[in-house]
Protein backbone atom coordinates (compact mmCIF):
# COMPACT_ATOMS: atom_id res chain seq x y z
CA UNK A 1 0.00 0.00 0.00
CA UNK A 2 2.56 2.32 1.31
CA UNK A 3 4.97 1.80 -1.91
CA UNK A 4 1.57 2.34 -4.38
CA UNK A 5 1.32 6.12 -2.65
CA UNK A 6 4.86 6.37 -3.08
CA UNK A 7 4.59 5.56 -6.41
CA UNK A 8 1.96 8.02 -7.42
CA UNK A 9 3.69 10.62 -5.38
CA UNK A 10 7.11 9.78 -7.49
CA UNK A 11 4.73 10.24 -10.54
CA UNK A 12 2.79 13.13 -9.81
CA UNK A 13 6.04 15.41 -9.01
CA UNK A 14 7.50 14.13 -11.94
CA UNK A 15 4.90 15.09 -14.20
CA UNK A 16 4.47 18.74 -12.30
CA UNK A 17 7.93 19.53 -12.08
CA UNK A 18 9.20 18.02 -14.89
CA UNK A 19 6.93 19.89 -17.67
CA UNK A 20 7.50 22.60 -15.81
CA UNK A 21 11.16 22.20 -16.05
CA UNK A 22 11.26 21.43 -20.17
CA UNK A 23 8.43 24.14 -21.00
CA UNK A 24 11.22 26.53 -18.82
CA UNK A 25 14.10 24.91 -20.66
CA UNK A 26 13.02 25.16 -24.47
CA UNK A 27 11.60 28.99 -24.05
CA UNK A 28 15.09 29.84 -23.24
CA UNK A 29 16.33 27.42 -25.79
CA UNK A 30 14.51 29.08 -28.31
CA UNK A 31 15.23 32.26 -26.64
CA UNK A 32 18.89 31.81 -27.24
CA UNK A 33 18.88 30.06 -30.58
CA UNK A 34 17.62 33.28 -31.92
CA UNK A 35 20.30 35.77 -30.58
CA UNK A 36 22.77 33.01 -31.87
CA UNK A 37 21.26 32.82 -35.22
CA UNK A 38 23.72 34.87 -36.77
CA UNK A 39 26.76 32.75 -36.00
CA UNK A 40 26.07 29.89 -38.10
CA UNK A 41 27.08 25.94 -37.28
CA UNK A 42 28.10 24.18 -40.13
CA UNK A 43 28.55 20.15 -40.98
CA UNK A 44 31.21 20.27 -43.94
CA UNK A 45 34.47 19.69 -43.64
CA UNK A 46 36.15 22.02 -45.50
CA UNK A 47 36.53 25.45 -44.63
CA UNK A 48 36.65 28.71 -47.18
CA UNK A 49 39.77 29.46 -47.91
CA UNK A 50 39.98 33.19 -48.08
CA UNK A 51 40.24 35.12 -45.82
CA UNK A 52 43.05 33.46 -43.57
CA UNK A 53 40.67 32.53 -40.68
CA UNK A 54 42.16 31.89 -37.08
CA UNK A 55 40.94 28.86 -35.91
CA UNK A 56 39.65 27.41 -32.21
CA UNK A 57 37.95 24.35 -30.94
CA UNK A 58 35.09 24.75 -29.13
CA UNK A 59 32.58 22.31 -27.28
CA UNK A 60 29.56 22.42 -25.81
CA UNK A 61 28.00 19.71 -23.31
CA UNK A 62 25.49 18.88 -20.88
CA UNK A 63 24.04 15.97 -19.13
CA UNK A 64 20.52 15.73 -18.68
CA UNK A 65 18.08 13.49 -17.09
CA UNK A 66 14.59 12.03 -17.78
CA UNK A 67 11.94 12.78 -14.72
CA UNK A 68 10.55 10.03 -13.06
CA UNK A 69 6.60 10.38 -14.86
CA UNK A 70 8.20 10.04 -18.57
CA UNK A 71 10.31 7.01 -17.51
CA UNK A 72 7.61 5.61 -16.43
CA UNK A 73 5.57 6.11 -19.75
CA UNK A 74 8.37 5.42 -21.40
CA UNK A 75 8.46 1.64 -19.42
CA UNK A 76 4.82 1.17 -20.53
CA UNK A 77 5.68 2.11 -23.98
CA UNK A 78 8.52 -0.44 -24.47
CA UNK A 79 5.91 -3.28 -23.65
CA UNK A 80 3.90 -1.95 -26.95
CA UNK A 81 6.90 -0.77 -28.74
CA UNK A 82 6.39 2.25 -30.74
CA UNK A 83 7.79 5.92 -30.37
CA UNK A 84 8.79 7.26 -27.50
CA UNK A 85 8.15 10.55 -27.52
CA UNK A 86 9.49 11.26 -24.04
CA UNK A 87 13.19 10.31 -24.72
CA UNK A 88 12.56 12.20 -28.41
CA UNK A 89 12.60 15.28 -26.62
CA UNK A 90 14.96 14.55 -24.00
CA UNK A 91 17.41 14.22 -26.42
CA UNK A 92 16.13 17.17 -29.03
CA UNK A 93 17.08 19.16 -25.58
CA UNK A 94 20.06 17.68 -24.93
CA UNK A 95 21.41 18.33 -28.40
CA UNK A 96 19.89 22.14 -28.86
CA UNK A 97 21.39 22.77 -25.37
CA UNK A 98 24.87 21.47 -26.19
CA UNK A 99 24.53 23.29 -29.43
CA UNK A 100 24.20 26.53 -28.17
CA UNK A 101 26.84 26.25 -25.61
CA UNK A 102 29.15 25.60 -28.55
CA UNK A 103 28.27 28.92 -30.15
CA UNK A 104 28.23 30.74 -26.78
CA UNK A 105 31.70 29.88 -26.22
CA UNK A 106 32.35 30.43 -30.11
CA UNK A 107 31.17 33.76 -30.27
CA UNK A 108 33.07 34.44 -26.67
CA UNK A 109 35.84 34.20 -29.03
CA UNK A 110 34.68 36.70 -31.82
CA UNK A 111 34.31 33.89 -34.02
CA UNK A 112 31.86 34.40 -37.39
CA UNK A 113 30.80 30.92 -38.04
CA UNK A 114 32.07 27.07 -36.90
CA UNK A 115 32.77 24.80 -38.88
CA UNK A 116 32.80 20.46 -39.01
CA UNK A 117 29.97 19.84 -36.31
CA UNK A 118 30.03 16.89 -34.86
CA UNK A 119 27.79 15.16 -31.86
CA UNK A 120 28.83 12.64 -29.75
CA UNK A 121 26.15 10.98 -27.43
CA UNK A 122 26.89 8.98 -24.71
CA UNK A 123 24.48 7.38 -21.91
CA UNK A 124 25.79 7.95 -18.81
CA UNK A 125 24.51 6.58 -15.98
CA UNK A 126 22.00 3.42 -16.75
CA UNK A 127 18.86 3.59 -14.41
CA UNK A 128 17.49 0.30 -13.67
CA UNK A 129 17.12 -2.26 -15.54
CA UNK A 130 17.89 -0.92 -19.30
CA UNK A 131 16.31 2.24 -19.20
CA UNK A 132 18.50 5.53 -19.71
CA UNK A 133 18.70 7.28 -16.56
CA UNK A 134 20.66 10.50 -18.10
CA UNK A 135 22.75 11.08 -21.56
CA UNK A 136 25.78 13.30 -22.20
CA UNK A 137 25.39 15.25 -25.69
CA UNK A 138 28.88 16.95 -26.42
CA UNK A 139 28.73 19.06 -29.83
CA UNK A 140 32.02 20.27 -30.93
CA UNK A 141 33.68 22.39 -33.80
CA UNK A 142 35.98 24.23 -35.02
CA UNK A 143 35.57 28.16 -34.72
CA UNK A 144 36.58 30.31 -38.03
CA UNK A 145 37.39 33.61 -36.25
CA UNK A 146 37.93 36.64 -38.90
CA UNK A 147 41.55 38.03 -38.63
CA UNK A 148 41.36 41.48 -37.02
CA UNK A 149 44.01 43.58 -39.50
CA UNK A 150 42.03 43.21 -43.09
CA UNK B 1 49.90 24.56 -30.59
CA UNK B 2 46.91 24.69 -32.69
CA UNK B 3 44.03 21.85 -32.33
CA UNK B 4 41.68 21.67 -34.86
CA UNK B 5 38.75 18.78 -35.80
CA UNK B 6 39.17 19.66 -39.55
CA UNK B 7 41.19 18.27 -42.40
CA UNK B 8 43.23 21.26 -43.22
CA UNK B 9 43.62 24.64 -42.85
CA UNK B 10 43.60 26.42 -45.40
CA UNK B 11 46.82 28.59 -46.52
CA UNK B 12 49.06 26.41 -44.67
CA UNK B 13 50.61 23.37 -45.58
CA UNK B 14 51.28 20.04 -43.85
CA UNK B 15 54.70 19.35 -43.67
CA UNK B 16 54.79 16.19 -41.74
CA UNK B 17 52.16 13.64 -40.33
CA UNK B 18 53.46 12.27 -37.59
CA UNK B 19 50.86 9.45 -36.80
CA UNK B 20 47.56 9.52 -34.22
CA UNK B 21 48.00 11.18 -30.96
CA UNK B 22 45.19 10.53 -28.27
CA UNK B 23 44.97 11.27 -24.51
CA UNK B 24 41.92 9.46 -22.27
CA UNK B 25 41.30 10.10 -19.19
CA UNK B 26 38.58 7.94 -16.70
CA UNK B 27 36.38 9.62 -14.34
CA UNK B 28 34.39 8.79 -11.55
CA UNK B 29 31.10 10.84 -10.15
CA UNK B 30 31.67 11.02 -6.46
CA UNK B 31 28.92 10.76 -3.89
CA UNK B 32 27.24 13.76 -2.98
CA UNK B 33 26.77 14.44 -6.87
CA UNK B 34 25.14 11.41 -6.69
CA UNK B 35 23.00 11.96 -4.41
CA UNK B 36 21.92 14.88 -6.50
CA UNK B 37 21.76 13.50 -9.16
CA UNK B 38 19.56 10.69 -7.66
CA UNK B 39 17.12 13.74 -6.75
CA UNK B 40 17.31 14.50 -10.33
CA UNK B 41 16.12 11.69 -11.49
CA UNK B 42 12.83 11.81 -10.07
CA UNK B 43 12.40 15.93 -11.44
CA UNK B 44 14.33 16.00 -14.40
CA UNK B 45 16.85 18.14 -15.72
CA UNK B 46 20.11 19.01 -16.33
CA UNK B 47 22.70 17.53 -13.52
CA UNK B 48 25.04 20.18 -13.42
CA UNK B 49 27.76 18.42 -11.45
CA UNK B 50 27.88 15.77 -14.32
CA UNK B 51 28.13 17.88 -16.95
CA UNK B 52 31.17 20.09 -15.12
CA UNK B 53 32.69 16.31 -14.05
CA UNK B 54 32.93 16.21 -17.83
CA UNK B 55 34.14 18.89 -18.80
CA UNK B 56 37.13 18.68 -16.54
CA UNK B 57 37.59 15.45 -17.49
CA UNK B 58 37.35 16.50 -20.84
CA UNK B 59 39.80 19.08 -20.45
CA UNK B 60 42.59 16.53 -18.78
CA UNK B 61 42.30 14.58 -21.57
CA UNK B 62 42.86 17.35 -24.40
CA UNK B 63 45.97 17.75 -21.88
CA UNK B 64 47.18 14.29 -22.33
CA UNK B 65 46.48 14.97 -25.99
CA UNK B 66 48.72 17.82 -26.40
CA UNK B 67 51.56 16.47 -24.28
CA UNK B 68 51.81 13.82 -26.63
CA UNK B 69 52.11 15.50 -29.68
CA UNK B 70 54.41 18.18 -28.06
CA UNK B 71 56.49 14.95 -27.63
CA UNK B 72 56.86 13.70 -30.60
CA UNK B 73 57.21 17.49 -32.02
CA UNK B 74 54.24 18.48 -33.55
CA UNK B 75 53.16 21.60 -33.52
CA UNK B 76 49.38 21.34 -34.87
CA UNK B 77 46.83 18.21 -34.03
CA UNK B 78 44.43 17.94 -37.18
CA UNK B 79 41.00 15.98 -37.33
CA UNK B 80 39.89 15.63 -33.64
CA UNK B 81 37.54 13.55 -32.28
CA UNK B 82 35.87 12.81 -29.22
CA UNK B 83 34.66 9.93 -28.12
CA UNK B 84 32.68 8.79 -24.05
CA UNK B 85 31.85 5.93 -22.96
CA UNK B 86 30.62 5.04 -19.74
CA UNK B 87 32.76 1.85 -18.68
CA UNK B 88 30.68 1.18 -15.47
CA UNK B 89 27.95 2.71 -13.34
CA UNK B 90 29.02 5.71 -12.39
CA UNK B 91 32.43 5.93 -13.96
CA UNK B 92 33.25 7.71 -17.68
CA UNK B 93 35.83 7.81 -20.23
CA UNK B 94 36.67 10.24 -22.07
CA UNK B 95 38.90 9.78 -25.71
CA UNK B 96 40.64 12.58 -27.91
CA UNK B 97 42.40 11.60 -30.46
CA UNK B 98 43.96 13.58 -33.86
CA UNK B 99 46.82 13.21 -36.25
CA UNK B 100 49.62 14.87 -34.76
CA UNK B 101 51.35 17.33 -38.29
CA UNK B 102 53.83 19.93 -38.75
CA UNK B 103 52.64 22.31 -40.40
CA UNK B 104 55.20 25.34 -42.13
Amino acid sequence: MYELILLLILLSLGYVVGQHAERRHYRSILQREERLNSLPAIASRYPPSEPHYHQALVTGSTVISVDYFKRFLAALRSLFGGRITAYESLLDRARRESLLRMKQQASALGASMVFNVKYETASISKGRGNSIGSVEVLAYGTALIAPRDR
Amino acid sequence: MLISNLELIPGRRVIEHLGLVQGSSVRAKHVGRDIMAGVKNIFGGELKGYTELLQESREEAMQRLQQQAEAVGANAILNVRFSTSSIAQGAAEIYVYGTAVILD
